[in-house]
């Protein structure tokens, strides 16, 4: 690809993206949400979050998907949602994710 | 009253422990477009202009391989419908302030400022919209300068972290860390779980779709899950 092309391919992705972020809160003096969008709103961090976790959870580091329950990086994530679930804290859960993670490796 | 730069540290403060996961990913966007030969205008500079990194990732790698412009555009573009939902769940909070405060806060718009507004503010009604702002811009005014640094570190030395450490992890578990406090009734549970069984079964989907497709499915199972206990609880 030329350098001129590529740079056009950024602009674009760049635009596009900015055009995505900004469609609704943009908008936000002229409209008003339909309460039906609204309740369905509620459901957006659950839904995107949850989306991203649980394929990354999977991934193996030479890539591909690896779904056996042994899976160190499946039991370090159900570690670290108890631990949020308990403390609420991003801190304790980085840590503990992370540990239980690298302690799985060491020994596996 | 709390002084206004008082909002801008606590948006600063709740981001600190998100801000060490972006910086092995950002490396690795770094890395991956020098190695694909942009020059380093472009591979430090597309960080500036998209500002998303599993959209840079997946662009650097067709780029790298090739595929015709509109492929990676649409690639590109297809990761990030998730932010038009962000913007939709943000855009009542920050209804009122200007257009130019309201494309600066569009333009930082990451998973982790839009989940630690929410988580925050999602259920306090009494915030007004230039406190909210505030807070948002604490944390994502930091995570854009850390994007920066570690793509900008990533080009010029490659991705110096070996990928035994599994730096990678922090990603999913600070993303877990802010999904996990916001499940509280079957509805959000459903949604969680119905997003999470997608996106895996969806992982192939042609231009990544698969993200978008997952998120859908479980806005609408949680939405569908919701409709449901109401109409029993009508019924008794």
């Amino acid at each position: 690809m030329s350098t001129t092309a590529l740079w056009l391919t950024i602009v674009a992705i760049g635009i596009g993206t900015f055009v995505l972020r900004l469609s609704f809160i943009g908008l936000s003096d002229r409209m008003a949400l339909p309460v039906a969008m609204t309740r369905a709103l509620r459901f957006v961090p659950a839904a995107v979050l949850s989306a991203i976790i649980l394929p990354a959870a999977l991934r193996m580091p030479e890539g591909g998907v690896d779904p056996s329950l042994d899976n160190p990086r499946l039991i370090a994530c159900l570690v670290a949602a108890g631990i949020a679930w308990m403390t609420k804290s991003v801190l304790a859960t980085l840590a503990v994710g992370m540990g239980t993670l690298w302690l799985l490796q060491a020994l596996l | 009253m709390k002084p206004a730069i008082g909002d801008y540290i606590d948006g600063l403060r709740a981001m600190l422990p998100l801000l060490p996961g972006a910086v092995p990913f950002g490396m690795i966007a770094g890395a991956v477009a020098a190695e694909a030969k942009f020059g380093a205008a472009a591979g430090i500079g597309q960080s500036v202009l998209i500002y998303a990194g599993a959209s840079q990732l997946a662009a650097t790698q067709l780029v790298a391989d090739a595929a015709p412009a509109l492929i990676i555009v649409l690639t590109g573009l297809v990761i990030n419908l998730r932010f038009a939902m962000y913007s939709a769940s943000l855009a009542p909070h920050f209804a009122g302030l200007t257009l130019r405060r309201r494309a600066l806060l569009a333009y930082l718009m990451t998973d982790q400022s839009y989940a630690l507004t929410v988580s925050r503010y999602g259920a306090d009604g009494t915030a007004d919209a230039a406190t909210k702002a505030r807070f948002y811009l604490g944390g994502g005014i930091a995570m854009w300068i850390v994007w920066l640094g570690a793509t900008a570190a990533g080009f010029m030395l490659g991705s110096r972290v070996p990928p035994s450490w599994s730096l990678d992890f922090f990603v999913p578990l600070s993303f877990l860390a802010l999904l996990v406090p916001g499940i509280r009734d079957r509805a959000t549970a459903t949604a969680a779980a119905t997003g999470a069984i997608i996106a895996v079964v969806a992982t192939g989907l042609a231009f990544n779709l698969g993200l978008f497709v997952a998120a859908a499915c479980g806005i609408a199972a949680g939405y569908l899950a919701e409709t449901w206990r109401k109409k029993k609880e009508d019924a008794r």
